[in-house]
């Protein structure tokens, strides 16, 4: 188990130092200047945009050699200093993603558990029903093609739009503030309810096809048969298949992360919901680098985290890990 | 997404052990092909776009970027698709968004065909050091969030062209197809006919063009589909946020564009609804495509 968790731990400190290397290296080894962008965005006179220039140069450590802003840029993450935003002019990067990343945790993780349980489950049961397998199967492939800003589009236009049943956009009523009563609790969960529903929808369709395959794969394996021959029920067979489609499908978790968390990107954008990914939005439209560097750095740190919990979580379905025998 | 590719790697190592002489191995697999009726379906939807975006273009006088139009009009005669909120006709941006799909989808499909072939079958086929390193890397990539880095990119590239945009996502989304080409290459090279092909003297490269390969050629087809499919929804959501190329109608850019116009709040769903809808049935069509393709590829997977 040790060596397990170990071999995992130096995989994620190397990814981890990988990526923030890319982050460190894509603005300064790309052509076009950062800085550039943010002086033509203050539409200055030239000799002041010169001034400014060499300030923001400085003041960003863009003149030090570049092993030194390698270092530089290091020190400042142990920190949590990612720097001043250019968008929202008066903060700093970290403050404005520390705002963002609650919503979008409020969207994420139960839109990733649900969608996970409710998705093997139908799975594992379209495997032996008929009827379900000839319904279910096909909305499943259509749910996991759909684009989630397109669905979120869909969700919006038919439930808020037309019949008026959920808020357009937002995560509360303006009228509000956020505090602990139930008025709040309210307006916040019809608000979320969308957002949520797309996550949802889009996840579950690649986990009830992953489930409903990996069962069938398994009903197949000899262990099956054995039992069958043994004149075990059924009920205990499948008991058996479910545990060992359990395992591919967590590993498969893990590696879902990122294409979930890219799909919240974008669904936040569709209902202007205050996370991350609104903000990414805001960042891009502004031309606000640092943000996206830090926004990037945030995600990473996240999706490995969570790659992290699952090998956990991994190490206690899996009795092999424990004992230290390899996998077939 | 992540799942089905699973399901695919399952099913293809059965697939390989169904061996047959060349030409009874085709005619029977067309037999099975047209007899199965999600391949069927699959191909037929993704293959209805396919024509739409070829011959579309020619069916309309507009071009995509082109104003002058109504403003704003609901689908008609003259406009089959209505038109924006500025007068852009939205048939003549959707048919070109869907050039773009196809386009996007298949370079880049390429390119992570490309890259994971030569992990792959060099990781599986050499082993020792060189597999270490290989996994190694790829487990790095894997990792790391595709959207992630390509924001990144792309915020700071100003990606120009489609091409561009189809080469920066299949040079970040090949490691699952990498590490599933390693395995299936890995139970192959232990094969008899391998072993005698190394007894007679090829050199490595050879026996992987000329033994593997060949050997899960079904399978490599169907990793290809998946990064098809995949590849287009990656596309749409950098398209979407804009860091696509803006010179250039697709789909994303379309939704993009429709959202900042307010197409929700003024009810104009015609302009929203045709290039999400279009997505879906694409990747949808491809997807179900696959999983006829390994029933036909695959017999222990048919008559279910």
């Amino acid at each position: 188990m040790n060596r397990y968790l170990a071999r995992k731990i130096v995989l994620y400190l190397l990814t981890f130092w990988v990526a923030v290397t890319i982050d460190w290296a894509i603005p300064r080894l790309m052509p076009g200047d950062p800085i550039q962008g943010l002086i033509s965005r203050l539409q200055t006179d030239p000799t002041g945009a010169e001034e400014l220039h060499g300030y923001f140069t400085r003041s960003f450590g863009l003149d030090q050699p570049l092993w030194k802003q390698y270092l530089n840029f290091w020190a400042g993450l142990v920190h949590g200093d990612l720097g001043p935003s250019i968008a929202y002019i008066g903060s700093s990067v970290s403050e404005l993603i520390w705002a963002a990343v609650p919503y979008t945790l409020a969207l994420l993780v139960p839109a990733i558990v649900l969608s996970y349980i409710a998705g093997n489950r139908v799975g594992a049961l379209a495997a032996r029903r008929k009827w379900l397998d000839s319904s279910a199967l096909p909305v499943s492939y259509l749910l996991t093609a759909t684009p989630y800003m397109w669905l979120a589009l869909v969700l919006v236009y038919v439930l808020s739009f037309r019949l008026g049943l959920f808020p357009v956009s937002g995560a509360y009523d303006f009228s509000l503030q956020p505090a602990w009563t139930w008025e709040f609790a309210r307006s916040f969960l019809s608000h979320w309810f969308l957002p949520f529903l797309t996550l949802f929808l889009v996840s579950f369709g690649g986990w009830a096809i992953g489930m409903r395959n990996l069962i069938i794969y398994e009903l197949e394996a000899d262990y099956a048969s054995y039992l069958q021959a043994l004149g075990a029920p059924s009920r205990l067979i499948r008991k058996y298949a479910y545990g060992n489609a359990v395992l591919p499908q967590m590993t498969g978790l893990a590696l879902a992360l990122g294409v979930i968390v890219g799909g919240a990107l974008v669904t936040e954008i569709v209902f202007g919901y205050p996370g991350v990914g609104s903000l990414t939005i805001a960042a891009i439209q502004n031309r606000d680098y640092f943000l996206l560097q830090g926004i990037f750095f945030f995600i990473i740190v996240g999706v490995l985290l969570a790659n992290f919990l699952v090998d956990i979580a991994y190490v206690f379905v899996d009795p092999r890990t424990r004992t230290g025998i390899q996998g077939s | 997404m992540t799942t089905l590719e699973q399901s695919t790697e399952l099913a293809a190592a059965d697939a390989a052990e169904h061996v047959l002489p060349p030409r009874r191995r085709r005619n029977e697999t067309l037999y099975f092909a047209f007899r199965n009726r999600k391949l069927v379906v699959g191909l037929s939807v993704v293959l209805f776009f396919l024509v739409l975006a070829v011959v579309g273009p020619w069916l309309t006088s507009a071009s995509p970027f082109e104003f002058g139009y109504p403003l704003g009009e609901s689908p008609s005669t003259a406009h089959w698709l209505g038109t924006t909120a500025p007068g852009q006709d939205v048939f003549s941006q959707f048919v070109h968004g869907l050039r773009a799909s196809f386009l996007v989808g298949a370079v880049s499909a390429c390119v992570a065909s490309v890259i994971a072939m030569a992990v792959g079958f060099t990781a599986g086929y050499r082993g020792g050091a060189v597999d270490e390193a290989l996994t190694m890397v790829t487990n790095v990539v894997l990792v790391i969030p595709t959207i992630a880095v390509l924001i990144i990119v792309a915020a700071y590239l100003h990606v120009g062209s489609l091409l561009w945009e189809a080469v920066l996502i299949g040079a970040t989304s090949w490691p699952w197809a990498a590490r599933s080409i390693r395995a299936q290459t890995f139970s192959l090279a232990a094969r008899e006919f391998v072993s005698l092909a190394r007894l007679s003297g090829r050199r490595g490269r050879q026996i992987v063009i000329h033994e593997i390969a060949p050997n899960m050629s079904s399978y490599l087809f169907l990793v290809f589909i998946l990064l098809f499919g995949g590849s287009i929804l990656i596309a749409a959501t950098l398209d979407f946020l804009g860091l696509g190329p803006s010179q250039v109608m697709s789909l994303g850019l379309m939704l993009n564009i429709a959202v900042s116009a307010s197409a929700l709040q003024l009810g104009m769903w015609w302009w929203f609804i045709p290039p999400g809808l279009a997505i879906t049935a694409i990747v949808g069509g491809l997807y179900v495509t696959n999983v006829g393709l390994d029933e036909v590829f695959n017999p222990r997977l048919r008559d279910r």
